[in-house]
């Protein structure tokens, strides 16, 4: 994609695992602080695009082999999947519910179905946002 | 605070309409960006400035700005990427294809 | 759901399964799975016969849009019973028929068999429904499977003009049918055709009457391909002959004359339908018996056939309406014998009429041609066939000992009544019928005569043949035989038909008359040297003259010459439209996008801002503002100067940077206006957006400038300006008038209600959950355009090919 550049890669290796970290922060945070599916999906694709500018589509390629665009496909299912999930126990398309549990470890934790829902999201984000990215790239 | 964002909503407005009418195609999807920029502004304008804390419950009660137009606007702002996404892939497709621009040389034939 | 609903939408659901028969059993001719269905189909609805004869009817309703007064109502009685058993009877034997005529190799008979069964569906529920509003639904349905019956051979440019041209005809009648159904509907506030029936009397005076009585007739005389509207039949015939057969004589057709029997106890009685009905009918009936005589392709001439002898059948409804004018008397019984003549017609019709068009088909399939110039002589080597058509056509022609004998006495009787009628200034006008209808039975005898001799009998001139005649497979004949029985057995026993079809059917037409004495005529072949079979033999003699003689008749015909006809009307009217709108579109779609903006943004200039200004509702008001500080002052007229710059740039690189300065400062009051989630998605897409800017940039030239001149850039300010203070002028008056309270407070609760206790994310992950689906959705469409749009590339030569 362009000229080796040390300095850049070096710096990136290091700012890509921060923003990845961020960015599962963001999407497990969403439910009670700022973050949710979008940020955190599109947290963690700046990370990915970071990877594609300092190095080349092959190297990143090799290291995350990923097919992008199964990737948010399966993130579209998932959102629509969940939707009907809660047909099944007869309510309303996409109606979440939410409960407390006492987990060891972390003590009184709530889990939401919300959260599959959002992970869709964000893996929809993901995948669309690096396609678009390296489609438009790989045409260079 | 609100007149002056409105009145800004206004110059982007007048901007973006006047990017539209041009006959270069990046100028046009320069508009469609500035269009939305100015449309998330003025969703967030309508639901009231500075009226509260931020929307996120805290453990004592107190006011909370307009949710909603939030809302609206995360959504707006996804989907707005997506389009200009879209917008620029076939601008330069286009150009590739016909190796022009120019919007008033892509009329296409005149017995269509 | 009853049976009934069921037995409606039994053949539409097997015409979505009938391609998958062809996939799993790809050796089977489709017609064997397909003819299932309306034999099935018949058989049921042969159950239903002693019920409905011993006057018993079945109505059963769905409920499907209350509020639109709209439910899938259907009612089955005698006249809808008639259809039915037509409908499913010649359709079964028109599928077994087109086993034989249609070739498994070279049709694609998937596509044959799923429009033939869409149509039967259709037609069931045309003759079935009880709501206007279904019945008009089913109604347009046949005209669509129609469509594509007719352009079934797509290739061949006829059979598109004759489908287009059905269809366009067809449909034009549909919609004003539905008109009139609706003012049917304002009248009497319901969109039950019985209820309608119910409360006919006082329907009588409403200013909507008469108006809605024409507007439905012009859909039946469409559908029924009454003068002038019959010039789409002949162009029909490009169908395949058995969905001529089924479609073009024994159904489609026919339902103008449903409707028109239908609302007969409607509209009985009117002077206007009486009138138009039986004026148009008989008519019709003339013109297409002459037409018919100078015919030289056979389908050609039984479309004429058939279109005079729908206008027959349409007089007969038209002249026996003039019973219900006043109340039912033992007078007026004598005139309700047209219903029945009619009725009996109808059915008689159907069964000579599909007879014939299969002979005829036949005798293409069999010879090569249906070309009367070079037909002849065909006896010797299709005695079978030849056998078949004497019957039926010498019941078309009203000779005994078959059934159009009977009918045929019975229309001449209906005519001549009509002749002693006090009623609608029959006086004076009513001797025009039985000289009209006589003259139109000359012709149909000659036409009849034509059809057997011309094709059967006279020299055989092998040379002008495509192939060796000779008889058809026995399969392709039992149809054809099934039908030349009923002929001949009708006209033995049809008393035992009038017993058990024709008169529940008087009944349903003729409520008012119902069960009365007199109403059901005794059907006798013999009944004396009256005035009824002296027309008959006076017909026999000048028609035979007349085909000896008709080489001298074909003067006559160069009165009526080609580009004077109603044919070539609709042609012009066809290409005038086309020219027209063709005009009147590229006057305004210039192919700049330009122009279409100023269209768009004259509108809403105009609209919005008029409306704006004319209800006075701006109010500046901007004492609930929100405190100013120094620093969000700054960082506005940054943006505004960075949004100003954009258009004066000399380099798109610049334009970009500025793009995503407003974008930034736009995420600064994200932060400002409390909105964090925002603020930060707002940074990330920037940065996005502004990446893909820069990569796009890669790939195209620098840009142009743009035109300097001020007759082009004047409109371009002031649309831009206009736009910007309408937005300011909108948004402020929203400001200034608060119409409700906000409904966020609701979402507030989300801790409670969605267990969160970020209110935004709550929004889209719970309350609004649906929106975000679809948004995910759409960016996932967008992502798929991209890279369709990237990867996809049409080789050289092809996108040459479409750009020509």
């Amino acid at each position: 994609m362009r000229e080796n550049d040390v300095i850049l890669q070096t710096v990136s290796k290091i700012a890509v695992f921060i923003i990845l970290t961020f960015g599962v922060y963001l999407f497990l945070a969403g439910h009670h602080h700022p973050g949710g599916g979008f940020i955190g999906g599109l947290t963690l694709s700046s990370a990915f695009v970071l990877l594609y500018l300092s190095f080349d589509v092959e190297t990143v390629n090799a290291g995350i082999p990923l097919d992008y665009r199964k990737l948010a496909a399966t993130g579209v299912l998932i959102s629509v999947c969940t939707g009907m999930g809660s047909l099944l126990f007869g309510s309303a398309f996409l109606s979440q519910t939410f409960a407390y549990f006492n987990l060891p470890l972390f003590g009184k934790t709530e889990l939401a179905t919300v959260v599959l829902f959002e992970a869709g999201v964000a893996l929809g984000v993901i995948g669309v946002v690096v396609t678009i990215i390296t489609s438009i790239s790989g045409e260079v | 605070m609100e007149t002056i964002i409105i009145l800004l909503v206004g110059v982007l407005v007048s901007v973006a309409t006047y990017l539209l009418l041009s006959k270069n195609v990046i100028r046009v999807v320069l508009g469609t960006a500035l269009l939305s920029h100015a449309v998330h502004l003025l969703l967030l304008t309508m639901g009231g400035l500075k009226r509260g804390s931020v929307p996120i419950l805290g453990d004592q009660p107190e006011t909370y700005t307009d949710a909603l137009p939030q809302a609206l606007i995360l959504t707006a702002i996804v989907i707005s990427f997506a389009v200009t996404a879209f917008f620029l892939v076939l601008v330069f497709r286009t150009y590739q294809q016909t190796n022009t621009d120019n919007l008033h040389e892509l009329k296409g034939a005149d017995n269509e | 759901m009853t049976l009934i609903h069921y037995l409606i939408l039994m053949p539409i659901l097997a015409a979505a399964f009938i391609p998958l028969l062809g996939v799993g059993a790809p050796k089977l001719h489709l017609g064997w799975g397909a003819i299932t269905v309306p034999i099935l189909l018949f058989s049921f609805f042969v159950s239903y016969v002693p019920a409905i004869a011993s006057g018993d009817v079945f109505s059963a309703s769905v409920a499907w849009m209350q509020a639109l007064d709209l439910h899938f109502a259907i009612h089955l009685d005698g006249l809808s019973l008639i259809f039915t058993l037509l409908i499913t009877g010649i359709g079964s034997l028109v599928v077994l028929y087109s086993i034989f005529y249609m070739s498994k190799e070279r049709e694609s008979l998937a596509h044959f068999y799923a429009y033939l069964l869409l149509f039967m569906g259709a037609m069931l529920g045309v003759v079935l429904s009880d709501n206007l509003m279904v019945l008009y639904l089913f109604w347009e349905l046949t005209s669509v499977s129609s469509f594509l019956l007719i352009a079934f051979w797509f290739r061949r440019k006829n059979s598109r003009y004759g489908a287009q041209k059905s269809f366009l005809i067809t449909v034009g009648g549909g919609i004003s049918m539905l008109v009139g159904f609706i003012m049917l509907h304002v009248m009497s506030g319901t969109n039950s055709i019985q209820e309608i029936i119910a409360m006919r009397d006082t329907l009588h005076e409403h200013s909507l009457f008469v108006p809605a009585l024409v507007l439905i007739l012009i859909g039946a005389f469409t559908k029924s391909a009454q003068f002038p509207f019959h010039i789409w039949l002949p162009d029909a015939m490009e169908a395949p002959t058995p969905v001529s057969a089924y479609l073009h004589s024994a159904t489609m057709v026919k339902a103008g004359l449903f409707l028109v029997a239908r609302f007969t106890p409607v509209f009985g009685g009117e002077a206007t339908w009486f009138w138009l009905v039986s004026g148009v009918g008989i008519f019709t009936m003339f013109w297409g018996s002459f037409s018919a005589v100078k015919q030289k392709d056979l389908k050609a001439l039984l479309a004429y056939s058939t279109i005079s002898q729908l206008g027959l059948i349409m007089s007969l409804f038209g002249l026996g309406s003039a019973a219900l004018q006043g109340g039912a008397s033992t007078e007026s019984v004598l005139y309700t014998k047209a219903i029945f003549a009619a009725l009996f017609h109808l059915v008689n019709h159907s069964t000579f009429k599909g007879a014939l068009f299969m002979i005829v088909g036949i005798v293409d399939h069999e010879v090569g041609t249906r070309d009367l110039r070079k037909l002849g002589g065909l006896i010797a080597f299709m005695p079978v066939t030849f056998s078949l058509a004497v019957i039926s056509s010498f019941s078309m022609a009203g000779l005994p000992p078959f059934n159009g004998f009977l009918s045929k006495e019975m229309f001449f009787t209906a005519v001549l009544n009509a002749n002693q009628m006090t009623l609608f200034s029959m006086e004076t006008w009513g001797l025009l019928f039985p000289i009209v209808a006589w003259i139109g039975s000359v012709f149909t005898f000659a036409y009849s005569m034509i059809l057997v001799f011309r094709t059967f009998l006279g020299p055989y001139r092998r040379e002008k043949l495509e192939k060796t005649p000779h008889e058809a497979p026995i399969g392709m004949l039992i149809s054809p035989i099934i039908l030349c029985g009923l002929i001949v057995l009708v006209f033995f026993m049809p008393n035992q038909l009038s017993h058990y079809l024709l008169s529940p059917a008087m009944n349903s037409i003729l409520p008012t008359y119902a069960n009365m004495d007199g109403l059901i005529p005794h059907i006798s072949a013999w009944h004396g040297f009256n005035l009824e079979l002296l027309m008959t033999i006076g017909v026999a003699v000048i028609g035979a003259v007349a085909v000896k003689t008709l080489r001298y008749w074909y003067l006559v015909y160069d009165f009526f010459p080609e580009h004077r006809s109603i044919d070539s009307g609709y042609r012009w009217m066809l290409s005038a439209g086309e020219r027209l709108s063709h005009q009147a579109t590229s006057r305004y779609m210039t192919g700049f996008l330009r122009h279409y903006l100023y269209y768009i943004y004259g509108f809403l200039l105009l609209i919005t801002g008029g409306t704006l200004l004319l209800s006075g509702s701006i109010i500046i008001d901007p004492s609930g503002d929100a405190p100013v500080a120094v620093y969000e002052v700054i960082i506005v007229l940054v943006m505004a100067a960075a949004a100003i710059g954009i258009p004066f740039t000399k380099s798109r690189m610049t334009a970009a940077l500025l793009n995503g300065v407003l974008g930034y400062s736009i995420a600064i009051f994200f932060v400002l206006f409390r909105a964090p989630d925002l603020a930060l998605t707002q940074l990330v897409v920037e940065t996005v957006t502004t990446v893909l800017f820069l990569l796009c940039f890669h790939h195209l030239p620098e840009w142009s400038r743009e035109e300097r001149s001020l007759k082009v850039r004047l409109p371009k300010l002031l649309v831009s300006i206009g736009m910007g203070a309408l937005t300011v002028l909108i948004a402020l008056s929203v400001q200034g008038n608060r119409l409700f309270d906000s409904i966020s407070s609701y979402f507030e609760d989300s801790y409670d209600l969605a267990g969160g206790r970020n209110i935004v994310n709550s929004i889209l992950g719970d309350f609004r959950a649906f929106d975000t689906m679809l948004e995910v959705v759409v960016l996932f469409i967008a992502g798929i355009g991209v890279y369709t749009l990237v990867t996809l590339k049409a080789p050289k030569g092809e996108d040459e090919r479409e750009r020509e």
